[in-house]
């Protein structure tokens, strides 16, 4: 089953002079089970898509279909996507509220209608994904640091076992290894679990590192849907979007104009690294 | 419905209302609130109204930019109209079982929603043409010999002005944190109003969280660059006046006589 | 004496409890020797965490050091006589680009600094229009900050700082939360003001890219500086640096691989030009 979007258009204001369009007739899909990067400049569109996922935003027009049933039909229950697809926004720290760990993780599961006991098991192994050591479930999340918050938070959302993982931005803000941490994380949840992960991202390089598939979010309009490789190839399509390709790319292009028989595909260090040992022949 | 609140907006625009003094606008619209109050004919609401016309057109602000605040204040206007219309005692015109309308309910009905109304429109003239900081010094300014009875009126401006800096961002922040609580399920619709109120809590926390940071990040940027009250302070735009504010204050002065002439004569 | 210069610098938060007794004490910077000469443009590095904001608020004196020296400007900032004139001396821009921001109309947040420090207005005016031009922003003078993007935002906060005059200033991550966009403006500026007027730049961060074009950089964790060096000294030593939780850029890191696999590098690559020079010397001997 899948996440799909049909056509799907929206504007701010509509209907009076200030009228903007923020997604102009978006057509996607999102089938189940991969990672996927999202990327744009600022103010591309590419937050408010994601807040149509979960029904955040209602579109101007068009349709969204999840596993198989149009979510703005009208007896189509918003609670119950919301639990299946959800959203970490940026910044999620900002969000936590409540007096301990253990609760502010525990809201979710506690507005799915869950039992206690289901709540626990849900809040405990959605601490443990996210690598937060369980006997720090009675601290106050204020008293965390930065990056145990943005932890915290995440599993606030991942405890409800959302079908769908869409993430604005997680790592903004992080240092480089508390970046690595938070992705390797999701990228490791994604693969034993299976779920569907969607990253907005600003950072060419992360993308590349982690998703299976880039969509380019240009102007309200989709420009790319393809694999790392594919999409990077354009990048000086992506430079006039204000985007670029990691720099590895770029420094494969580089080879290639002084004349060096490399491909230019690579998008990862390792990727990058690897053609060049094949180049001198090791 | 957030995003309506025009509250210390302030539009930019090229308009004699702009380059007025701010002392000027804060006295003037003193001076129309308590005009509003005073009439209570159709001579009165012509008037005002034509004088209404008259600074709407000056301010060069897009009136739908005005009337964007009173969304947010409908249900108020609604409840208070619908109060006056049906429980003032008075000549009967029409009934709805227990329920009467009077000839003066619909009177006070209209005249109250007509004075809301219009006030909403004229102070949101005034700060949608000056900036917070022009109206906080001019309130300071204005407000100034309050400092000999130890009113702290530099501060009270200061925060003001703050204050006012931040609603749209604190506004912003709520949007979104309302959003990301929604994602994890919480209902800020329905149940009743003690439910209601429970179910703020996870709004509510984080809000005055950020609000703390965000005080505590400025009290520091403000020390940074040498903040350190109001002594010895000078201005970049001290306000002074000059001959257009003089005029301005004969017009206010004229058309205030003009009320209470028609208040009296009519 | 150096412009800035720290000696044996510690600072120490302490957390009380309910009866205001000492349950605990972080040492947030713990023995900290740190020399800039005027003019130079200095990056610190380190994770979250890892003491550099700390240190970085004693340069403005929003925290003075619980033991050890620091002279800004020949100044003693232990001294609360001099606080203020270090504050002109040392101006400082923060993290995050909406809670510095005072004032609802750029130039007179500009004009904040100038007027604590009861500059004449005339001169105001001067500093105001100089400084919003050094940044270019000039064009946005009379517009809200809240409807700019994060790195104009920034820049109008160094604006800020700038028309008080001072010889250094200070940057306290102040990309942590800009696009790709917003960094390279705000990093534009910063090299800028530093090449043309001078400014003594100290710019905290834990993005490596940042850090190539700086003069020296100091590297931090747990409170002290584990590292110090050019850029290129820095980034030779890339296991150093990812034991501290950081990183490098991409080529750096690029180069290191290679070498790790056997091809015989220099160490310290910082950019794609000399990645290219070097493998294509390779290539033909």
């Amino acid at each position: 089953m899948a996440l799909e979007l049909k056509d799907i258009t929206y504007k701010y204001s509509a209907g009076t002079a200030y009228e903007i369009t923020a997604l102009d007739h978006i057509n996607v899909t999102f089938p189940d089970g991969e990672f996927i990067g999202i990327i744009g400049h600022t103010g591309s569109g590419k937050s408010t898509l994601v807040q149509h996922l979960n029904g955040l935003i209602k579109a101007t027009s068009g349709e969204i279909i999840y596993n198989g049933q149009n979510i703005y039909d009208k007896d189509y229950s918003m609670k119950e996507l919301r639990t299946q697809v959800g959203m970490v926004f940026q910044y999620p720290e900002h969000q936590l509220f409540e007096t301990t760990v253990y609760d502010d993780v525990a809201f979710g599961p506690k507005n799915q209608g869950l039992d206690d006991k289901d709540v626990a098991l849900r809040t405990y192994e959605a601490m443990e994904a996210v690598g937060f050591p369980q006997e720090l479930c009675d601290v106050s999340p204020f008293e965390l640091s930065g990056g145990q918050k943005r932890r915290v938070a995440i599993a606030g959302v991942m405890a409800m076992k959302p079908a769908v993982l869409i993430l604005d931005e997680p790592t903004a803000g992080l240092d480089p290894m508390g970046r690595d941490e938070i992705l390797n994380m999701l990228k490791e949840t994604h693969e034993r679990t299976g779920n569907t992960v969607i990253l907005v991202s600003h950072s060419m390089e992360d993308v590349a590192n982690y998703a299976d598939r880039i969509i380019v979010i240009d102007k309200g309009q989709i420009k790319y849907n393809d694999t790392p490789k594919n999409v990077f190839k354009h990048y000086k399509d992506l430079e006039k979007m204000g985007l670029a390709a990691p720099q590895v790319t770029y420094f494969m292009n580089d080879l290639k104009n002084a004349g060096m028989p490399v491909s230019t595909d690579a998008t990862t260090v390792q990727e990058a690294r690897d053609e060049i040992l094949k180049l001198m022949g090791r | 419905m957030l995003r309506d609140i025009t509250l210390g907006q302030y539009y930019p625009a090229d308009s004699i209302l702009h380059k007025l003094d701010p002392r000027v606008k804060l006295f003037g619209t003193l001076i129309y609130i308590i005009s509003l109050f005073l009439f209570d004919n159709i001579w009165g609401i012509l008037w005002i109204t034509l004088a209404l016309v008259c600074v709407v057109r000056l301010s060069k602000v897009p009136f739908s930019f005005m009337i964007r605040g009173l969304r947010s204040i409908i249900i108020l206007l609604i409840v208070a109209g619908v109060f006056n219309l049906f429980l003032t005692p008075g000549q009967e015109i029409a009934s709805f079982g227990i329920f009467k309308i009077t000839m003066e309910g619909l009177r006070n009905a209209s005249l109250m929603t007509v004075r809301m109304v219009y006030l909403i429109i004229g102070t949101s003239i005034m700060t949608l043409t000056t900036t917070p900081n022009q109206l906080t010094d001019g309130l300071e300014k204005s407000l100034h010999g309050l400092t000999k009875l130890n009113v702290p009126v530099h501060e009270i401006a200061m925060m003001m002005s703050i204050a006012l800096r931040f609603i749209p961002i604190l506004i912003e922040e709520t949007d979104k944190i309302m959003k990301a609580q929604m994602a994890r399920g919480a209902d800020f619709e329905s149940g009743n109003i003690f439910q209601k109120a429970r179910n703020m809590v996870p709004l509510l926390v984080p809000l005055f969280v950020s609000a703390f940071r965000r005080a505590y990040d400025l009290a520091q940027a403000m020390e940074a660059r040498c903040y350190n009250g109001g002594e010895g302070r000078t201005k970049m735009k001290p306000l002074k006046y000059v001959s257009r504010d003089r005029n301005a204050y004969i017009l206010i002065f004229v058309a205030f006589v003009v009320t209470i002439v028609l208040k009296v004569v009519l | 004496m150096s412009f800035i210069e720290a000696k044996n610098l510690v600072h120490e938060y302490f957390r009380r409890d309910e009866n205001d007794n000492v349950v605990d004490i972080l040492t947030a910077v713990d023995n900290v020797d740190m020399n800039v000469e005027a003019g130079q443009f200095i990056s610190i590095l380190g994770h979250n965490g890892s003491g550099k904001s700390t240190l970085a608020k004693h340069l403005n004196v929003l925290l003075t050091p619980s033991s050890g020296t620091l002279f800004v400007d020949g100044k003693d900032a232990s001294d609360e006589k001099n606080t203020l004139d270090i504050r002109q001396t040392a101006g400082m821009v923060f993290q995050n680009p909406d809670n510095q921001i005072i004032a609802s109309v750029v130039e007179e947040d500009v004009a904040f600094g100038p007027e604590n420090i009861g500059v004449p207005t005339d001169e105001i005016w001067q500093r105001v229009e100089k400084s919003l031009k050094a940044v270019g922003m000039w064009d946005y003078r009379e517009h809200s900050p809240n409807k700019l993007s994060g790195g104009q935002k920034q820049r109008v906060a160094i604006a800020g700082v700038m028309a008080m005059e001072p010889k250094c200033i200070v940057l306290d991550e102040p990309t942590a939360m800009l696009d790709p966009d917003g960094r390279k403006e705000v990093l534009d500026a910063v090299h800028e003001l530093n090449k043309k007027k001078g400014v003594t730049i100290i710019l905290i961060t834990h993005y490596m890219e940042e850090v190539v074009g700086s003069d020296y950089v100091f590297v931090m964790d747990r409170g002290h500086v584990v590292m110090q060096g050019t850029p290129r000294e820095i980034f030779s030593d890339v296991e150093t640096l990812k034991e501290h939780r950081l990183d490098v850029p991409q080529i750096t890191e690029l180069a290191y691989e290679l070498k790790k696999s056997g091809v015989d590098l220099p160490d310290g690559i910082l950019t794609r030009q000399e990645l290219l020079e070097a493998l294509r010397y390779l290539d033909e001997n």
